[in-house]
């Protein structure tokens, strides 16, 4: 009687797990093998077969759109990166003053995030637009020469792009790092105002340090959304001034569906897979070292308490 | 003001509506080992914290070595303080959490040197200076966290619950250890706590509070001794005091049957009162055994549960319809049913107003 109710329960977790080990399988690893197989091949409209070795890479690597790409999405992730994080705490650390209105606060900080990117970028578009958005608004309020229009300028328009990411990726970078914040003990508060430690130095020598785990977790969210970016960049720019905005994965698509080229498409879609994989590999990394840290600590504490 | 260490002067603390602390005064001499005991939410880390200077009080004054701290901040107003969750500072080793506060302050290199070396050879933590929290037991962070407190210098020590998280064995030591500090620093040092063994062996005055009161200050022997009224009488001692309602007449307490003459008694009023009143008697001074026939008042009763305890027995009686306690040796041998025959020493016992729960 036991036994059976145990195989009815395997068997509905076989089941329930069936379907998600099948998308896993399907969509994402064997996704992944004829994306690096096609990039080893000359396909052009439809994938074919034929095999060419390097060519594809080297082809990518010579392409003036594909190299402003890579440079555009190192401005691009940098700046995101540094002020998303920092917008974001510095949210955080004003949401955990035990303000008012906590809950409605945090929903609007959430809402860009819940937003689509090409409603984001649409509204930032409108907004960065010289004949009606800010620029327009300012220079009507008497300052005539007032300029603030970077998607114009093939030299600025990335910085707009970055604009629009700030605000989009600030308020969930804020929510994560308010449950970090909350995590720490109020003692810890406690024992440094008692050693007479200025708020700022708790911040940065005590708080900060013990955050690692949610900060992680929000750069890795941000490091995501700026290796995908393509909704946000076709939104706003569609790639331009020129090629000024273009990013990889919008290359990877144009390649695909507007230059008729699947091999060099996937030749540059592995290219953005590398990074990828190099951050999963680090983080793992980091994780046994410092599981096997942390138990030899604790055996040690063991051994001499 | 020179003689106390800290006073506390009509402390009143409201959160909105609600008054946490009312109107409290305590003075606490120099050197001197107070320990604040209550159960949970009787305000006594909140008085603990208003001395910190890490809550605003709502009125009244705090003074600490003869200076009105009352606005000071709490870096500022002479204290160390020792947590229950240790508030290590995870990312740094212990010299570095022993001395960061040092150099914020900006206490000079060789000065800073010098006090850790003095505080971890104290508290015996020399090894352990180059390692992080992470990599300690429970009881060498907790020692860690006193080291911090040392290190400030300070005149006085504020304890909160600090011996909460560790494990019986281990809190037992590191009290013992604290009380070797105070005879060794001779520091003022406020305790809190909910553990009455804590309390008692380390105190030299227990506050026990009580809805933002205090009920009683008085000595461990004191509070043990002669409860001002009946939840000091109640919260101390385990097994607790039995207690039978009755009534008071000329010196004889009288519960249906049953009649106590209080000769003897230490009233703490000059006549003696009548009326109803209660009756305080403790398991541990009731006496059993050969020397009942000693004792000035004789009753028998029959045994109905025993709970044998090792080094003595919780033998569970009826007294005037009333549960009753008697702690006897632990060879005693009593079964269910049996009768027992038990006396009661009046001057021992503790008499309470019935309405006010005042000692008389």
């Amino acid at each position: 009687m036991a036994q059976a109710r145990k195989r009815r329960l395997r068997l509905s977790a076989i089941i329930g797990t069936v379907p998600m080990m099948i998308v896993a399988i399907g969509v994402y690893v064997i996704g992944i093998a004829f994306t690096v197989f096609w990039s080893f091949t000359d396909s052009k409209l439809f994938p074919n077969s034929t095999l060419v070795g390097f060519k594809q890479y080297h082809r990518l690597w010579q392409d003036d759109r594909w190299l402003v790409a890579v440079q555009n999405i190192w401005i691009f992730g940098i700046l995101l990166m540094v002020f998303a994080l920092a917008f974001g705490f510095l949210l955080a650390v004003f949401m955990d003053q035990e303000i008012r209105q906590e809950d409605l606060l945090r929903s609007i900080y959430l809402y860009p995030f819940a937003m689509s990117l090409i409603v984001t970028g649409l509204v930032w578009q409108w907004m960065l637009d010289p004949n009606f958005g800010i620029e327009h608004t300012v220079r009507s309020l008497g300052w005539a020469n007032f300029q603030f229009s970077p998607l114009v300028d093939p030299n600025t328009a990335i910085y707009g792009l970055v604009v629009a990411g700030i605000w989009q990726g600030s308020g969930v970078t804020m929510a994560i790092l308010l449950a970090g914040l909350r995590g720490i003990d109020a003692e810890i508060w406690k024992a440094a105002r008692i050693d007479g430690i200025p708020i700022w130095r708790v911040y940065i020598f005590i708080v900060i340090p013990m955050m690692r785990g949610s900060i992680g977790t929000a750069f890795v969210l941000i490091a995501v959304g700026v290796v995908r970016v393509y909704d946000l960049v076709v939104a706003m720019t569609g790639g331009g001034p020129g090629i000024s905005t273009n990013m990889p994965a919008v290359y990877v698509i144009d390649m695909i569906t507007k230059s008729y080229n699947v091999g060099q498409g996937m030749a540059a879609a592995t290219i953005m897979l590398l990074p990828v994989i190099a951050v999963i590999a680090l983080i793992g990394l980091g994780r046994i070292v410092s599981t096997r840290r942390k138990n030899a600590a604790i055996l040690r504490a063991e051994a001499t308490a | 003001m020179t003689n106390h260490s800290v006073s506390v002067k009509d402390l009143t603390l409201n959160f909105g509506a609600v008054k946490v602390l009312k109107n409290l005064t305590l003075d606490i001499s120099e050197g001197e080992f107070i320990v604040l005991l209550g159960s949970s939410g009787c305000g006594k880390s909140t008085l603990l914290n208003c001395i910190a200077g890490l809550l605003d009080i709502s009125d009244g004054e705090i003074w600490i070595k003869g200076k009105n701290v009352t606005w000071a901040e709490p870096a500022d107003r002479g204290i160390g303080m020792v947590f229950q969750s240790y508030a290590l500072y995870p990312q740094m080793s212990v010299r570095g959490n022993l001395s960061f506060g040092l150099k914020t302050a900006g206490v000079p290199r060789a000065e800073i040197e010098k006090r850790v070396a003095r505080a971890s050879e104290v508290l015996q933590i020399e090894p352990l200076l180059d390692r992080k929290p992470s990599a300690l037991s429970g009881g060498q962070r907790q020692r860690v966290a006193i080291g911090r407190a040392l290190v400030r210098d300070v005149d006085v020590f504020l304890f909160d619950e600090p011996l909460s998280n560790l494990d019986a064995k281990l809190r037992a030591d590191l009290r013992v250890e604290i009380k070797r500090l105070h005879q060794q620093l001779n520091n003022t040092m406020i305790y809190v706590t909910h553990d009455q063994v804590e309390a008692m062996t380390l105190a030299d005055r227990i506050a026990i509070m009580k809805g933002g009161h205090i009920m009683q200050l008085g000595t461990p022997d004191e509070i043990y001794s002669r409860p001002q009224n009946r939840y000091v009488a109640d919260f101390i001692g385990s097994p607790s005091m039995n207690f039978i309602d009755g009534q008071l007449q000329d010196g004889v307490f009288a519960r249906g049957d049953l009649t106590i003459p209080m000769a003897g008694y230490n009233y703490a009023s000059p006549q003696p009162p009548g009326g109803p009143a209660t009756i305080g008697i403790r398991p541990e001074h009731v006496v059993t055994g050969e020397l009942v026939g000693n004792a000035p008042v004789q009753l028998d009763v029959t045994v109905d549960i025993v709970e044998p305890m090792g080094s003595d027995t919780l033998v569970w009686t009826e007294v005037a319809g009333e549960r009753f306690r008697v702690r006897m040796d632990g060879h005693a041998q009593v079964r269910h049913g049996e009768p027992l025959r038990i006396g009661i020493v009046p001057a021992r016992a503790s008499l309470f107003d019935a309405k006010s729960e005042l000692r008389l």
